[in-house]
């Protein structure tokens, strides 16, 4: 596997618990991630399955009491930088790292305007003063497609897409090397959305910035990602291209996604909605923890939690119904 | 050929704010026969869940009529409506606050039947609960839990049996689904989709959601700032939609499937104020095909072909006809 | 509906089944987490320890016999195993009459409290709900009410009609009702607002039975809160009313009386004032900590 060009994130074995008084919830168990340089990432899965977590903990932001990293190892171009000081952390974040959250209107402060918001990160990670910072910030507006003059003006006048622009304008506004977008387009209506995720693929054009995309909508990463990661109940059970995922489906899980969406071709196929709930993160079941909602399930899946089974060179799943063998061919899967 | 069981004509709901009046929903009008469903899609703010809950007059109407079976809502008084809610019903977006944290699920199933006192005794009214629960799928365990204890998808099916235990005629469903996870969001819908063919429901199905839409309705209604500008069989829409908001709605759908690449119409601009509008088309400011004419007059509603009706001048509906966008 | 689903259940099975998933009540579980807060359990202890005290205190002292009954010849002693407060300067036993004085304090304490908490509760929960120009005049004249300070509107009450303890009452009931009135409105007006509420229009519930039923047990947290902190403020106002010779009168034991008149004794009897005046600090400080704990155990979201 000497094929992979430069990793920009590479998150091994991670593990991150919050211990509450109801018992802890096993947020995180052993999750491996690989984010290749100029790549976009999606991390697709549902609410609970770890998909926040596992960014705050690349940028150290998980709220500690009760969030604690148990394990795992998180590097950013080759360099380690979990259980770094504060301080040193300080500077990757927003500089090297930064994020955009899922609710524009939350993110900014209401009562500073856009450009001084804007330039306040400028300003801090970068040796220019007030008047540079500014300068660079007009700069950032244009490319997000607003125009500088509304700089002067505050969070409120804004619609909920130019707010997510302007985020989007913040984040980017150190030329960060990686950019976690956690479901930055949820909040917006359909057709924002859709000028949202167009300005995000032109700037990963322009600019190669490498990008983690977390999101719960299968439609959002065939548009915009490269690579994909289904993570459920804080373990990654398929990883591959967007070929692989999509047209050669092999974890349950997987398919059971896809079948749960409408079909906009035929409007009158039936749902196939998968069983059962998200299990309860305190009380996680044995061996795979899908297999209670698993059609598939077989004796050894309540017991040993399944290996990796690599389709080719980068395409895996975690399930035991495959074998080094079964999974290159056709696979027990049927598209419903 | 029977009357519809809902009848909505030139509906009006404004509300007063501090710079002028600002028009929710602007004179709309529709009809839902018995047994089938109107999709009203929409984005935020362009009235559809206002006209949702003007019809049920948890809003009060500003103008136009209501028919239901023939009687007009808009006419009752608010006791003789409180009566007929027991026909007309209501599922809420949102399964966290549509339910009372302080009331149990049997509590909250039964107390429509309470207020409209159906059953002489407890006993009785428990048994429908119990019925209910099981109709939509929440395990009889779960009697004395309070929403609190319970996930979204489960709320949601509280909230879809308190609409069930009156035995309703005509529900309107307000974004039922798009607070859940898609595993769960499957589910509600097939749930919701059995009991209309069980029970002979009638939906008024509100959502953003095109696919969802385009899944559950049979016909399809587009609301653009308190105006329906387009509506047709939800087949007729999706392959031959003639409105450009429309079509730039329909283009802007991300889809599941790689192969499929959109030939997106990206809008420019963002929506104007709902506050006083002018009597011009109201997509005008970000519709490509905008003429002068456009900025004069308003479209009205017409007919161009049996059931599809579209808002919008000559030149461009013909220009649009058969150009089907969703086809690979 | 009714001819589709067949079931075989009989009315009576139905009330079993709902017994047999019987769980706590909430008010048990609201105890649950309010036992949590360690520091909110040691405020209800001593609030109980008191009360208990108060309703006891017949049985322990003879009111006439050691709380009013002067006894010259056992003046100014300090703590002994006889007196373990001492006695005061018209040797009365100071413990008796700390204990009763704690009847007097709670009494008209809780009774203010009730009062102002049901007319307030009313006045707010009908300007939140219904708002508009009702809302208006309500809240305006509470607003008059608030800029008046309480202890000064009672001292004008008192000196109006006369220092006794009706007219005592009188006076903090109405200075408490505009807080009340304040706090009900604020809450109903968020809680009116939440889907639930639609949904219960929308079920055909009538404004009383919305009311009822929907509004007021969700807005009661932040009220139940006031009510045990507004109890701490009206005791501490009567023993500084007291201690102005305006609250209860001589003879009756009451704590700010007892400080008031132990003032000119504080140099070579300190006791005399320390123990009225920790009795005072107990219990506030014991509401306000029941108060803080209530506040969060009442919250069925948080848990």
């Amino acid at each position: 596997m000497n094929t992979k060009s430069e990793l920009i994130l590479d998150i091994k074995n991670l593990k991150v618990e919050y211990r509450t008084d109801d018992g802890v919830v096993n947020a995180v168990n052993g999750l491996d991630l690989e984010i290749e340089k100029g790549q976009t990432h999606g991390l697709v899965g549902e609410t609970g399955a770890g998909k926040t977590t596992t960014a705050l903990s690349v940028l150290d932001l998980i709220q500690s009491p009760p969030g604690i990293i148990v394990d795992g190892k998180i590097k950013l171009e080759g360099k380690n930088i979990r259980g770094l000081k504060d301080k040193d952390m300080e500077s990757i974040r927003g500089n090297d790292v930064s994020m955009i959250f899922q609710d524009p209107m939350t993110s900014l402060n209401p009562v500073m305007t856009i450009e001084d918001q804007i330039a306040e990160v400028i300003e801090y990670h970068e040796s220019g003063g007030y008047k540079e910072a500014i300068e660079k910030t007009h700069e950032m507006l244009t490319m997000v497609g607003l125009p500088p003059r509304r700089g002067k003006e505050y969070p409120h006048q804004f619609s909920g897409g130019m707010k997510q622009r302007v985020v989007i304008a913040m984040a980017l506004a150190c030329r960060p090397k990686l950019l976690i977008a956690d479901e930055p387009t949820t909040a917006l209506d359909v057709t924002i959305q859709a000028q949202v995720l167009t300005l995000m693929k032109n700037l990963k054009n322009q600019y190669g910035t490498s990008m983690l995309m977390i999101t719960h909508d299968l439609g959002i990463v065939a548009e915009i990602c490269d690579k994909v990661s289904v993570i459920y109940a804080g373990h990654i059970i398929e990883h591959g291209d967007l070929v692989d995922i999509f047209d050669n489906t092999r974890h349950p899980y997987t398919e059971g996604l896809f079948n749960s969406l409408p079909n906009l071709q035929d409007r009158k196929a039936k749902l196939i909605p998968i069983k059962g709930l998200m299990p309860d993160p305190t009380d996680l079941p044995t061996g795979c923890p899908f297999h209670p909602r698993c059609d598939y399930a077989m004796d050894i899946c309540t017991k040993k939690y399944p290996e990796k089974r690599y389709r080719n060179d980068q395409h895996f799943v975690e399930c035991h119904l495959y074998d080094s063998d079964n999974i290159k061919r056709g696979g027990v899967i049927k598209r419903g | 050929m029977d009357k519809p069981l809902i009848e909505v004509k030139g509906l009006k709901k404004y509300f007063k704010t501090p710079y002028g009046m600002l028009h929710a929903v602007d004179n709309i009008d529709f009809d839902i026969y018995k047994g089938k469903t109107l999709g009203l899609v929409g984005e935020s703010g362009c009235g559809k869940s206002t006209t949702g809950r003007t019809i049920l007059r948890l809003l009060e109407p500003t103008a136009g009529k209501i028919f239901f079976e023939g009687e007009d809502l808009a006419s009752f008084s608010n006791s003789k409506m409180e009566e007929k809610r027991r026909d007309l019903q209501i599922i809420f977006q949102d399964p966290f606050s549509s339910l009372n944290p302080r009331k149990t699920v049997s509590q909250t199933i039964m107390e429509p039947m309470i207020i409209h006192k159906l059953y002489k005794t407890k006993a009785q009214m428990m048994e429908k609960v119990l019925e209910i629960m099981e109709i939509v799928g929440l395990a009889e365990r779960l009697v004395n839990t309070y929403p609190h204890e319970l996930d979204g998808g489960r709320r949601q099916r509280i909230g879809v049996a308190r609409a069930l235990s009156l035995s309703p005629k005509f529900i309107v469903c307000d974004e039922p689904v798009s607070a859940l996870d898609v595993s769960i969001q499957a589910q509600i819908l097939n749930l919701m989709k059995e009991l209309q063919e069980e029970l002979g429901l009638t939906y008024l199905f509100i959502t953003h959601d095109l696919s969802v839409v385009n899944h559950f309705s049979d016909e399809i209604a587009v609301m653009y700032l308190g105006k329906i500008v387009e509506r047709a069989s939800s087949e007729e829409l999706f392959n031959n939609p003639l409105h450009p908001y429309t079509i730039a709605l329909l283009s802007a759908i991300p889809i599941p499937d790689i192969h499929y690449k959109p030939n997106r119409i990206i809008l420019k601009g963002e929506i104007t104020s709902p506050i006083e509008p002018k009597n011009v088309c109201r997509f005008v400011n970000r519709c490509g095909y905008a003429t002068e004419k456009c900025h004069l007059e308003e479209p009205e509603l017409i007919e161009v072909s049996k059931d599809h009706h579209v808002a919008c001048i000559k030149e461009v509906i013909e220009m649009n006809a058969n150009k089907s966008i969703l086809k690979n | 509906m009714d001819g589709i689903i067949h079931n075989n259940k009989k009315p009576t099975d139905a009330l079993k089944i709902k017994q047999k998933y019987k769980k706590q009540s909430q008010l048990k579980e609201i105890w649950f987490r309010l036992k949590k807060n360690k520091t909110s359990v040691l405020g209800l202890i001593i609030i109980l320890i008191i009360i208990s005290l108060a309703i006891a205190s017949g049985f322990i002292y003879d009111y006439d016999e050691d709380v009013i009954n002067q006894n010259i010849s056992e003046r100014l002693q300090s703590p002994s195993l006889d007196h373990p407060f001492g006695t005061d300067e018209l040797g009365r036993d100071i413990l008796a009459r700390i204990i009763y004085g704690s009847r007097t304090s709670l009494s008209i304490g809780f009774t203010t409290v009730v009062i102002s908490l049901i007319s307030g509760g009313i006045l707010g929960a009908i300007s939140g709900f219904y708002g508009g120009r009702i809302d208006n005049v309500i809240m305006r004249i509470m607003d008059i009410f608030l800029a008046i300070p309480g202890t000064l509107f009672a001292i004008t009450i008192v000196a109006a009609l006369g220092t006794s303890t009706i007219n005592l009452m009188i006076a903090l009931s109405i200075s408490g009702v505009p807080r009340f009135a304040r706090i009900v409105r604020s809450s109903v007006m968020t809680v009116k607002d939440v889907e639930f509420v639609e949904a219960a229009r929308a079920i055909g519930a009538n404004n009383l039975r919305i009311i009822i039923q929907h509004v007021i047990p969700n807005s009661l947290a932040p009220v139940i809160v006031q009510t045990t902190l507004q109890v701490a403020t009206i005791i501490l106002t009567i023993a500084g009313l007291s201690f102005l010779g305006l609250g209860v009168s001589a003879p009756q034991p009451e704590w700010g009386a007892m400080l008031s008149s132990a003032r000119a004794y504080m140099r070579e009897y300190s006791y005399m004032t320390l123990f009225p005046g920790l009795a005072i600090m107990i219990t506030i400080l014991a509401l306000n900590l029941l108060g803080d704990g209530l506040r969060d155990a009442l919250d069925p979201r948080l848990k």
